[in-house]
């Protein structure tokens, strides 16, 4: 029975989920711009975008 | 050291034209690979593609095959592989189905509904890393010939599903050692199958096979594994895939074919996928005990609890009794796989290992440059934030998981060229193991250390004799007495040298034609 990591977990039990990290400092710039381009491209066509994202099924 | 390969079929979409036929662009797609591989191209043998299973049926050993072979190989053992000849038959290639075997021994191709790269054998997970980059490189290549040709737009997707229902696969390769009890196989390694993901998943938004219900789970293939073992890889998938081609000497050998991983975008999951994987195979075939400890009382809802808990805290039963959470039982598969690694390759996985499992542990967002449905997740929470609704009373609302700008965000994610992957890596926020040099050198050269170097070599430098290539044939066109074709075994994988090949690849004496 594995026990290695019983401690040091990072949230409570009753969060479902991870909230967002508080961004650091180092990657703040690069993802904030990155977001930027992110939201110019999403902004105008991601409804349509996901619409019409289908492929067929493979292995 | 343990041959391995990966193959990745990818998405396929004309940006302008949703409707266009995806088998139709495929195989244009492939044509235009050829086209801008040149002259250093084959197509696929089909003749066979196990020799040992003798399909054909005329196969002959090199002591019976004709004289006239023999010339170009006078130091030949005796032990290599065997040379069969095969009658001439028409060149009529279905276009559906068009291959490129290229010069760094990967086959290019269309398969189902997508193109697949389907990487050279190698020896360790670092290699694995670098020819899958290759691939990469390589469809980026073909879609920029198919784009001056067609006058087309394409976009080539490294994911593995569509939101809509359908999944296409990345497949590892493993070869093991044919006297290992498959169902032990199974039972032992389907532990690391179900718990790798908290750090190989690829992340996706949207949970359940057609994305029924909102959210975001760790990996992109976790909600299509519906049976524990079985030979399918198209309907009701299974964790541990039975099919057994080895491409190889059957009675010693058989090829691991895993169907659970996600295509990555980074290169530190797939150093793992693959490394991990192959060290837990060398405690199953050592026959380790410890793994009993592991055995999952119920795979298939476990492959889910993983993927769907985001706070890497929920446990599995195991057939023990007791249960486990992914992270435990992680790291006590590196615990037993440090007693495996025979190689600095292996060392190299082992560290990678244990770094990001300690950075799971401590803090997920911690990892977020090595594991991708981190960064991913990371990204979309940004996304989330930046846009919340801010309520009179001050609290704040996130973007739902529904709006359809965080699932955009997820299927642009893994756009070869420009997805936000791409870009994330190019502003410095992903881990890189290979560089430029290393990768452009990977699209034009095999490893040299297994039978993918034999298959390359022939391509690289002497095309013109190449009718066709298969893992586990050259079948060579060359005017001779007997006029038929020579079909070249390239039985065992571990061997980087034919003396046939060897021979016809070794620079034209001066003069000769």
């Amino acid at each position: 029975m594995p026990q290695t990591h019983a401690s040091g977990q990072p949230y409570e039990d009753d969060a479902p989920e991870p909230a967002v990290a508080p961004a650091k400092a180092e990657n703040t710039d690069a993802l904030d711009s990155l977001l930027d381009e992110i939201d110019d491209s999403l902004q105008v066509n991601a409804e349509q975008f996901v619409r019409s994202f289908v492929q067929k099924g493979g292995q | 050291m343990r041959i391995c390969g990966i193959e990745t079929e990818y998405g396929i979409a004309d940006p302008a034209r949703p409707q266009a036929n995806p088998i139709l662009m495929s195989s244009r797609l492939v044509e235009a690979c050829r086209t801008w591989a040149g002259e250093h191209t084959a197509r696929w043998d089909y003749g066979g593609e196990d020799p040992l299973q003798d399909q054909r049926g005329h196969r002959r050993a090199r002591a019976q095959a004709h004289p006239d072979m023999l010339t170009d190989a006078p130091e030949f053992d005796g032990q290599a592989g065997g040379v069969s000849l095969r009658k001439r038959r028409g060149s009529w290639e279905d276009p559906a189905h068009l291959n490129a075997v290229l010069s760094n021994g990967a086959r290019f191709y269309v398969d189902h509904a997508h193109p697949e790269y389907s990487g050279p054998e190698v020896t360790n997970a670092r290699d694995a890393v670098l020819w899958d980059a290759a691939g990469d490189a390589i469809a980026l290549a073909a879609a920029r010939q198919y784009t001056e040709t067609e006058g087309l737009p394409l976009a080539l997707y490294k994911n593995n599903v569509d939101g809509k229902g359908a999944s296409y696969g990345t497949h590892e390769n493993f070869l093991i050692r044919r006297d290992v009890d498959f169902e032990q196989l199974a039972t032992w390694l389907t532990p690391h199958l179900v718990t790798r993901q908290v750090m190989t998943g690829a992340g996706r938004v949207g949970l359940g096979q057609r994305g029924e219900h909102d959210g975001f789970q760790i990996s992109q293939r976790a909600d299509y594994m519906e049976a524990e073992v079985g030979l399918e890889t198209t309907l009701r998938r299974p964790i541990i895939n039975t099919r057994d081609e080895p491409h190889a000497d059957r009675s010693q050998w058989r090829r691991l074919h895993v169907i659970i991983g996600d295509a990555n975008c980074f290169e530190v999951p797939t150093l793992l996928k693959m490394g991990t994987t192959a060290l837990v195979l060398s405690a199953i075939e050592a026959g380790d005990e410890r793994l009993d400890s592991l055995v999952l009382a119920d795979p298939v809802p476990a492959v889910h609890t993983v993927s769907h808990d985001l706070s890497l805290r929920a446990s599995v039963p195991l057939a023990s009794g007791e249960s486990a959470t992914a992270l435990e039982i992680q790291r006590a598969l590196l615990a037993i796989c440090r007693e495996y690694a025979a190689d600095a390759a292996d060392h190299t996985v082992l560290a990678h290992w244990e770094r990001v499992l300690d950075a799971l542990a401590r803090d997920p967002f911690s990892a977020a440059k090595d594991v991708e449905w981190v960064a991913k997740l990371q990204l979309l929470g940004r996304l989330r934030e930046r846009h919340a609704t801010v309520h009179p009373d001050g609290t704040q609302e996130l973007v739902e998981w529904a709006d359809a700008r965080l699932a955009a965000l997820d299927l642009q994610w893994s756009r070869l060229g420009d997805g936000w992957a791409a870009k994330l890596l190019a502003a410095g926020q992903v881990t890189r193991l290979t560089d430029d040099s290393a990768v452009a050198s990977a699209v034009a050269r095999a490893p040299r250390d297994t039978r993918a170097a034999v298959r390359a070599r022939l391509i690289a430098l002497r095309p013109e004799l190449v009718d066709a290539a298969g893992w586990s044939s050259v079948v060579i066109d060359r005017p001779t007495a007997h006029g038929e074709l020579e079909v070249v075994h390239l039985d065992d994988p571990h061997a980087s040298s034919h003396p046939v090949i060897d021979a016809l690849a070794s620079p034209r004496p001066t003069g000769a034609v």
